[in-house]
């Protein structure tokens, strides 16, 4: 079993994310071998030309996609964390869709069963997403790191300002 | 061949009528896309002499071979082309953003907008399913919010949205088409084009997969451009960004100030890139398939000003600031935003603002004409002002919302000697007098005043050549710069990233060829560069522009820079201006009265519109 902290995923720092979709088209071509955001495990949402950022699967601690499916067609490996899917028990019914609150997995325009990110599980060199973006605004982390990077920032800010005062 | 959906949408505004023809690889080898297949469908679909704000001038949209794909800054543009009404001739203004991209995977590489809606609509292209939708919410408002209702009403964030504001809905000569919000399709007034046809937006959802013909190679490419943007080439555009001009053309003394009576601002530190960074810009972001983000996001977080939000770059900054003789850059942000809000073109809209301010000061229009403003060069308020009566079309702006050519001829009273302006179109922010290769470029460029038909004016700023100096040899330099940045439109791929194509024409026919699958070479592109720059003459003759047309401002030719400093007298004579488009016709084929000859029609497969020559 995969401790908590273990579980590593990928996350965009929202200061760096430019909203440029590079992400996307990575992971299409990789997964699919074709250009296309509509079939990549990583969306660009742009709520306004100052907030940017790219969204995919976090590998939740119980995840409520697993739980939300009542044909048992997704299930959380024990060894990754990943999502992993049955894709002859998906009917496409949605409602993993509906109870992810990031929007990470989606119903695929062809195969009209659900996708989600898989780690570029197959790619030794981990997510292409992370690989390609040009803005480094991605990184893969496990939620011991994310705490860490906030602590880290909290703390630096901090003693800057203090010195500032000064 | 990929790269192509290989499909034309054309879409008859009056009768709702929707029809797709195939688009042959002849000629998409032949025009490439963007503004070369624009121009070609637009001369194919056109009759000569047509009103540009009739139902018959059919609006163009056109998109590249390499839209759609993950080249960086190439997937994302594209290409507005129709008869201008502000130059009478053949307009283009290429765009980039998500919009283009989107309607790549809707299977099209173009689409073409003839006849006039009975009452508002805006286009939905939904893959296959197109139609025309009601647009009487979304009439009178903004580019930005009628973005967001069309995206509300159709239920999908992720649709793409292009569309006018109130300045394209009243025609006026100087609107823009926007999309994404803030790029816009900005010059030769299109979005008048697109308001004459009740056109408020297009919409698109597209879904369909792009694919390369050489997939491997091909990202192998794209990793060796994303290489080539973490560098120098792409460094201006990730730091201060075009606005890093400022200070640079202001040091050399070719920066037009107060409409051209002066070539440098005074004040350019307070309004300059460095301190747009320092105080407004609160991020930098980037389009679709962009590796090296460059556009600046300015945020005014107090004052009188407080909660504006405006894209900057060089152009509009210069437009709205030092050209109006304004330093204060929260209001120059503001009317930028203005700008945008109304869906003016900030660069014309600004030179119209200036063109004000200098008949003011001149006493050709008093403060009675301009219903109490007090439009001195340096009044902010009079900027902002001016800018809203424009968007608006009220009072004096009714008369200022086609731009200065027109407006100079409504006034009379030799105001047409303030209105800077070549061909009907507004001058950008680049000191002709004293930079000589951009004097030729700007007068023979087809859209009329502009820096963006060819390069030239690099060739001045990095010091290539003498830029006081007129001689022969220019016209070669601005032939080539202007194929290539022919090419660039056509393609489409970005402008700000022509330093990262090492090996310009031969970098593009590589990434041509493993994108389309279909040989190209450096020369056979070149050609089809030189081929575009051919046809968008032949419809600027067939139109009836002539050499008088290639010619420049009046004060570029009669009234030298007064500034003391490196560019001090400096003017372009006519006996200059002549040598310059003499030894440029030569260089393109041309006769001395900038005609094509047969033989040249016939060397770049133009053929088939040798009559219009013989018209001419």
């Amino acid at each position: 079993m995969v401790k908590i902290h273990e579980r590593k995923f990928v996350s965009a720092d929202p200061e760096k994310c430019v909203g440029c979709q590079v992400c996307e088209y990575a992971c299409s071509f990789t997964k699919e071998k074709a250009f296309n955001p509509l079939k990549s495990r990583i969306r660009v949402v742009r709520v306004n030309q100052l907030a940017n950022m790219a969204v995919t699967c976090r590998l939740c601690e119980d995840p409520a996609c697993v739980a939300a499916c009542p044909r048992d067609a997704l299930s959380q490996s024990t060894d990754t964390g990943n999502i992993v899917l049955d894709k002859d028990k998906c009917n496409g019914c949605g409602w993993c869709i509906e109870a992810c609150d990031y929007g990470a997995i989606m119903l695929h325009p062809e195969t009209k069963v659900v996708y989600v990110c898989d780690m570029c599980k197959e790619k030794p060199e981990g997510p292409q997403c992370v690989k390609w973006c040009p803005e480094e605004a991605l990184t893969v982390v496990t939620s011991d790191v994310l705490a860490q990077k906030a602590r880290l920032g909290a703390i630096k800010k901090l003693f800057q300002e203090s010195k500032e005062k000064k | 061949m990929l790269g192509y959906a290989g499909k034309i949408l054309n879409v008859d505004l009056t009768t709702g009528k929707v029809h797709v023809e195939k688009l042959t690889e002849e000629t998409a080898k032949k025009y490439i896309g963007g503004i070369g297949l624009g121009m070609k469908l637009y001369l194919s679909n056109s009759k000569a002499g047509v009103d540009p704000l009739s139902p018959e001038n059919p609006l163009v949209l056109a998109l590249g071979p390499v839209s759609g794909t993950m080249f960086p800054t190439g997937g994302n543009g594209h290409a507005f082309i129709s008869k201008s009404p502000a130059t009478n001739g053949v307009g283009e203004a290429v765009s980039h953003g998500t919009f283009g991209a989107e309607l790549k995977r809707a299977g099209y590489d173009a689409v073409i907008l003839t006849g006039k809606a009975e009452k508002p609509v805006y286009l939905w292209i939904d893959d296959d399913s197109v139609q025309l939708l009601d647009a009487s919410q979304v009439w009178g408002k903004s580019p930005s919010e009628t973005e967001d209702a069309i995206k509300t009403e159709l239920g999908d964030y992720y649709v793409r949205v292009a569309s006018i504001g109130l300045a394209g809905e009243k025609q006026s000569k100087i609107a823009c088409i926007i999309n994404d919000k803030t790029r816009a399709a900005g010059r030769t007034g299109l979005g008048a084009v697109m308001g004459s046809k009740n056109l408020k937006a297009i919409a698109v959802r597209g879904t369909h997969d792009i694919i390369v013909a050489k997939p491997e190679e091909f990202m192998e490419m794209v990793k060796e451009f994303h290489e080539r943007m973490k560098g120098p080439a792409a460094q201006k555009y990730r730091t201060l960004g075009t606005p890093e001009n400022l200070m640079i053309q202001n040091a050399l003394y070719c920066m037009p100030t107060r409409n051209y009576n002066n070539a440098h601002f005074d004040n350019a530190e307070k309004v300059s890139g460095e301190a747009l960074n320092e105080r407004y810009i609160a991020k930098i972001i980037a389009c679709n398939s962009c590796a090296m983000r460059c556009e600046h996001e300015a945020v005014i977080r107090d004052g009188p000003y407080k909660g504006t939000m405006a894209r900057m770059e060089y152009d509009n900054l210069w437009a709205l600031g030092p050209n109006c003789g304004v330093d204060k850059l929260d209001a120059i942000i503001k009317a930028a935003e203005l700008c945008n809000y109304y869906g003016l073109d900030a660069q014309s809209a600004g030179v119209t603002v200036s063109f004000v301010m200098d008949c003011h000061e001149k006493g050709i229009l008093t403060h009675e004409d301009l219903g109490g403003i007090d439009a001195h060069f340096g009044n902010a308020d009079a900027l902002i002002q001016l800018i809203e009566k424009i968007g608006n079309r009220e009072g004096i702006g009714n008369m200022l919302a086609d731009g200065v050519k027109a407006a100079a001829e409504k006034i009379g009273k030799n105001s047409a000697v303030l209105a800077q302006q070549i061909k009907g179109l507004e001058v950008t922010g680049y000191d002709l007098r004293c930079l000589k290769t951009a004097a030729l470029g700007f007068a023979v460029s087809f859209r009329g005043a502009d820096h963006n038909r060819s390069g030239a004016y690099a060739i001045d700023l990095k010091g290539k050549v003498d830029r006081l100096k007129a001689e022969k040899g220019r016209g070669k330099l601005v032939k080539d710069s202007e194929d290539l940045y022919a090419l660039i439109d056509s393609l489409i791929i970005c402008k700000n990233a022509k330093g990262t194509l090492y090996k310009e024409a031969a970098d593009m026919a590589k990434l041509y060829s493993l994108v389309t699958g279909a040989d190209m070479t450096a020369e056979e592109l070149s050609l089809a560069g030189e081929r575009i720059i051919n046809l968008a003459k032949l419809i600027n003759l067939r139109e009836g522009l002539t050499r008088e047309d290639d010619t420049l401002p009046w004060k570029v030719m009669n009234q030298p820079i007064p500034d003391d400093g490196p560019a001090k007298g400096a003017v372009v004579t006519e006996d200059e201006l002549d040598l310059l488009l003499d030894d440029y016709y030569q260089a393109r084929g041309w006769s001395v009265e900038g005609v094509p000859s047969k033989a040249k029609l016939q060397e770049l497969g133009l053929e088939e519109f040798s009559k219009i020559i013989k018209e001419a």
